[in-house]
């Protein structure tokens, strides 16, 4: 048996679905002008850019949806599996600063930062996935997104959640993954990406947000959808009142999503979390908003859909017992509730902040989390008699063929990041910080790149040199062959 | 002109804090029929209340909810007192004009709308663009009204860069030296706010009301024509 939590009776999750599918029909949801056609020829009624969804289509189109999918690597091979109760984590998306790790003080990240982090998620097996962790604020802002993703792909073999900051820059990223993958057939039938889309609370799909849900309709590619209802202040207070917010949100992106392309991959997912009546803030690491991730997450699997959540954030400003408390409940709570994406690892401070030094901890938490939903087997015909029969009482279990045929099973081994008494002496012992940043240099001394076919390296170069210079960018920050180019001449 | 009880100036002042709209606003009209100064009412009644909210709220012992529903109970109080004052040819005396909204790409409403809600409880008039706002809009609307302050808020790490734009609008619209920059936004911090040149930064509601009152005290005071 493996372990499972459980929010939500099945007769609340009703409930939920019921309401749900009442609000998408009335208020009904704000919708942008790109999607009016595409709503109205499958009849249904938009007035003043308000759609109101029937239930009876909103359930026929929930019907379409794919009940897994899967993730692949640069080498064509099945990595993440969104379905079922598969548990997968990567790290936070999309954040401005990284936390210094000389001054522990954070400040705007730079594409060095983003190399640092992909390689040291690349070497963490608790991370299935890479995310476009952080923004990359020594290129210019309008590129920002695509040049996430350029650097993820170069330095990295793992599947990728990521996401597009407009309507027009979505084309640029899956032109970066259409070269990586050897086309855009070949994307579709293999993504390696899945791309968040994000409705604004509370019930209104954007124009950036509709187009992106209908243009990865069509390329294939699939969608995510983060939806983020703020208990209290986008979204009713209670927490079953967000959780209803949350799946009308979901349901009504299903429906723009599969009218552009029934049968297309999407996930059911969100950020949602509580809005802090003192301070206005939206914790993450609230014990409240983990309690939403998985309430929402559970509604999305009564559907049969794969689910995605964010976890194992936490809110102080400093790696400190507050923030990782708050990030390994969240990483145990997530991975027993089933989750299949969990983002979120490495992030601080409101997710205002990310830091690799975190990400290296955090991935203990994971493994942590990951060993407990491996839950507890009986293994061979007896549980102590066998091995009792060979040591009677003199217990001496340690000599046993059994003990060493299976500890390895049993035991999940931390890092030298856990402090597990094997460097007792006063002069040798490091505290977790340092221990962090000392995990950090290893896991990036172990890195090894493995680049992409030739061909399709420069392919991929000349079209981010081409998309950069559009914005005024001189060579390629990150990439090493070409960070210097403007003063090696390489670039005229 | 009647002068008002201590008693009715304290049950003006809990009105407020119990954030009681329609009580608030039932004892301005009777102040009024008794003849009684509207500024008294404001500045001795209603104003008090706020100001115990504000400590309160400092405290930890009122909430986000409780000061909303203070700041609507002092709207209502207002919405009495503001055309008696008018019919005076007086008005209430402004703390400040500010022009509030969210920055361009980002439609992210709360934070700003409750630091406007405050500012406006707080005797400041504001004007709220909305959200979505570009860089060139708020430097029009802050020279239409003459703004003391400007207040932009980011809620996404991505939007927030577009803050630094409505700085920069407002130097080549030659604004800068009369009107303060005030920034906020779950992502936005101190070093941000001084790195793109703001005036300040608040992390919270009620901190965006006593940075304005600051920014308001470092204006230098107009020359008399």
């Amino acid at each position: 048996m493996k372990p499972h939590f459980q929010l939500l009776e099945k007769e609340l999750i009703e409930r939920i679905l019921g309401e749900a599918f009442q609000l998408i029909e009335n208020p009904g949801v704000r919708v942008a002008p790109y999607v009016f056609d595409l709503l109205r020829e499958a009849g249904i009624a938009v007035k003043d850019g308000v759609a109101r969804i029937p239930e009876p289509l909103a359930r026929s189109l929930l019907a379409r949806v794919p009940r897994e999918f899967y993730l692949y690597d640069r080498k064509g091979n099945r990595a993440v599996h969104y379905g079922g109760n598969d548990v997968h984590f990567d790290p936070g998306s999309s954040c401005l600063n990284i936390l210094d790790a000389e001054s522990w003080q954070p400040r705007p990240a730079v594409s060095s930062d983003l190399v640092r982090l992909v390689q040291v998620v690349e070497m963490l097996p608790q991370f299935a996935a890479q995310s476009t962790a952080v923004v990359c604020n020594d290129v210019p802002a309008e590129i920002g997104d695509w040049y996430r993703l350029l650097l993820v792909l170069w330095h990295s073999e793992k599947p990728v959640v990521t996401g597009a900051f407009s309507a027009s820059s979505l084309h640029v990223l899956l032109e970066l993954l259409a070269i990586e993958s050897g086309g855009r057939e070949a994307l579709r039938n293999k993504p390696r990406a899945v791309f968040d889309v994000c409705p604004s609370p509370p019930l209104n799909w954007s124009e950036f947000a509709s187009q992106n849900l209908v243009d990865l309709a069509r390329a294939g590619v699939p969608a995510e959808i983060v939806s983020m209802p703020l208990a209290g202040a986008t979204a009713p207070v209670t927490l079953a009142g967000s959780v209803t917010q949350h799946a009308a949100e979901c349901l009504s992106g299903i429906v723009i999503h599969q009218l552009a392309h029934p049968g297309a991959p999407i996930v059911w997912g969100g950020a949602p979390a509580i809005f802090d009546m003192r301070s206005g803030r939206t914790p993450m690491g609230a014990i409240e908003t983990a309690m939403l991730d998985v309430a929402c997450a559970e509604v999305g699997k009564y559907l049969g859909l794969p689910t995605h959540a964010y976890l194992v954030a936490g809110d102080g400003r400093v790696i400190d017992a507050q923030v990782e408390m708050e990030s390994g409940i969240s990483a145990v709570l997530g991975a027993l509730a089933g989750i299949n994406m969990i983002s979120g690892a490495g992030m601080l401070d409101f997710l205002a902040c990310h830091s690799i030094e975190k990400l290296v901890i955090d991935a203990e938490a994971i493994a942590s989390a990951q060993r407990l939903i491996e839950g507890i087997e009986a293994r061979g015909d007896s549980l102590a008699l066998a091995a009792f029969a060979q040591t009677g009482l003199q217990g001496d279990f340690l000599k046993l063929k059994e003990t060493r045929a299976l500890f390895r099973k049993e035991q999940h081994f931390p890092s030298a990041v856990i402090d597990r008494g094997l460097h007792a002496s006063d002069t040798t012992a490091l505290d977790i910080l340092q221990r962090a940043r000392q995990r950090v240099e290893e896991l990036l001394a172990s890195y090894q790149r493995h680049p992409l076919a030739p061909e399709r390296e420069e392919e991929m170069l000349a079209f981010a040199q081409r998309e950069g210079k559009k914005a005024g960018l001189e060579g390629l920050p990150g990439i090493p062959t070409l960070e210097y180019a403007r003063e090696t001449g390489l670039i005229q | 002109m009647g002068r008002i009880s201590d008693e009715t100036l304290n049950a003006m002042r809990q009105s407020i804090v119990d954030g009681a709209p329609d009580t608030a606003s039932d004892l301005a009209r009777r102040a009024i029929a008794a003849g009684v100064e509207p500024l008294e009412a404001i500045n001795d009644g209603f104003v008090p209340g706020m100001h115990a909210v504000g400590e309160q709220f400092a405290r930890g012992q009122m909430f986000l909810p409780d000061m909303m529903a203070s700041a609507e109970a002092m709207r209502a109080a207002m919405a009495v007192l503001d055309p008696e004052l008018k019919k005076q040819g007086a008005d209430r005396p402004v703390a400040g004009t500010v022009v509030l909204g969210t920055t361009k790409g980002d439609i992210h409403e709360i934070g700003k709308t409750l630091v406007g809600t405050l500012l406006a409880a707080h005797g400041f008039r504001v004007h709220d663009l909305g959200v979505d706002v570009s860089a060139e809009q708020f430097a029009s609307k802050a020279r239409e009204l003459n703004a003391d302050i400007v207040g932009v808020s980011a809620l996404l790490t991505t939007t927030m860069r577009n803050q630094r734009g409505v700085v920069e609008a407002l130097v080549k619209a030659g604004l800068r030296s009369q009107t303060k920059v005030m920034v906020g936004g779950a992502p936005v911090t101190r070093q941000w706010a001084e790195e793109i040149g703001a005036d300040g930064y608040a992390k919270d509601a009620m901190t965006a009301v006593a940075l304005a009152r600051s920014l308001m005290e470092q204006k230098p005071v107009p020359e008399p024509a």
